[in-house]
């Protein structure tokens, strides 16, 4: 087992343990600050998969914007941050036993898969990879048009979220 | 470089605690995490994959889903806050009726 690897399982077991935070904590605030944590694990893992542009667009996109929107939304929510009252829906032991059933329908087929223990061949040439990923977002034969489309999507949500989320109480009475 | 069914499992492993997450939790918000662990989860997934092919698409697939992601929750966010101006309340068993 290389240093590597052993850093991926402590990685790892960060990551699975501050998902596992987000899902059971009852203090909406303290999920928000776990969330953060797991998405930083998944931005080491991405580092460690040799693709830096995704760990620094993860790190970019999701803690700088997604984590602190949530966090906006967590304190425009509530006044009191302690959840009072019971946390699971009624009947939750139907989805906990679906779940279960489809980690093991997940783990079953992907265990029949041959290729899971082969090391990942070094990459020809990791500097070009990243302007080869650009050139081929503006190519017109490759991915300009859902590149357009996703900022038109972008621009689209933006408005939308501010026409759901503004107070117009003012303006109607 | 650890091998590729280390990636694999960490994804599958937080697919499920995102929607175990998902679908046991009352809290709007909680859900809305959930909904970014599982987001995070196949990105991962996609990535790893993709470093294993050496092909580019698994890239290009994960940056539109950030983008999707950053508009799903652009969205989802301003609609819980409305309901919260509303109801008082994001508790999603509340939640019941779709009339404004």
């Amino acid at each position: 087992m290389t240093i590597q690897q052993v850093f991926f399982l402590a990685v790892a077991a960060i990551t699975l343990f501050a998902a596992v935070m987000v899902v059971s904590t009852r203090r909406i605030m303290h999920a928000a600050l776990w969330l953060i944590l797991a998405l930083f694990g998944v931005a080491v893992s991405f580092a460690l998969l040799e693709t830096g542009f995704f760990a620094v667009v993860q790190v970019v996109v999701y803690i700088g914007a997604i984590a602190i929107l949530i966090i906006f939304a967590v304190m425009l929510t509530r006044q009191v941050f302690l959840d009072v009252g019971p946390q699971l829906n009624r009947g939750w032991w139907i989805p906990a036993v679906l779940v279960a059933g489809l980690y093991a329908a997940l783990v079953g087929v992907l265990s029949t898969w041959s290729g899971f223990q082969t090391q990942a061949a070094a990459l020809p040439e990791a500097a070009s990879d990243l302007s080869q990923f650009g050139l081929a977002l503006v190519d017109v034969n490759a991915y300009a048009v859902p590149f357009e489309v996703a900022s038109v999507l972008l621009l689209g949500a933006l408005v939308g979220a501010i026409f759901v989320a503004s107070d117009r109480k003012g303006v109607e009475r | 470089m650890a091998p590729l069914y280390y990636y694999v499992g960490l994804s599958v492993i937080m697919f499920v605690i995102g929607i175990l997450g998902m679908l046991l939790r009352r809290n709007a918000i909680v859900i809305f995490m959930s909904l970014e662990l599982m987001f995070n989860a196949a990105n991962l997934a996609f990535i790893a994959f993709s470093r294993h092919y050496q092909s580019l698409n698994g890239q290009m697939f994960v940056f539109f889903v950030m983008a999707v992601a950053a508009a799903e929750v652009a969205v989802g966010l301003a609609l819980m806050v409305a309901i919260f101006r509303t109801r008082r309340s994001i508790d999603v068993d509340q939640i019941s009726s779709m009339k404004g």
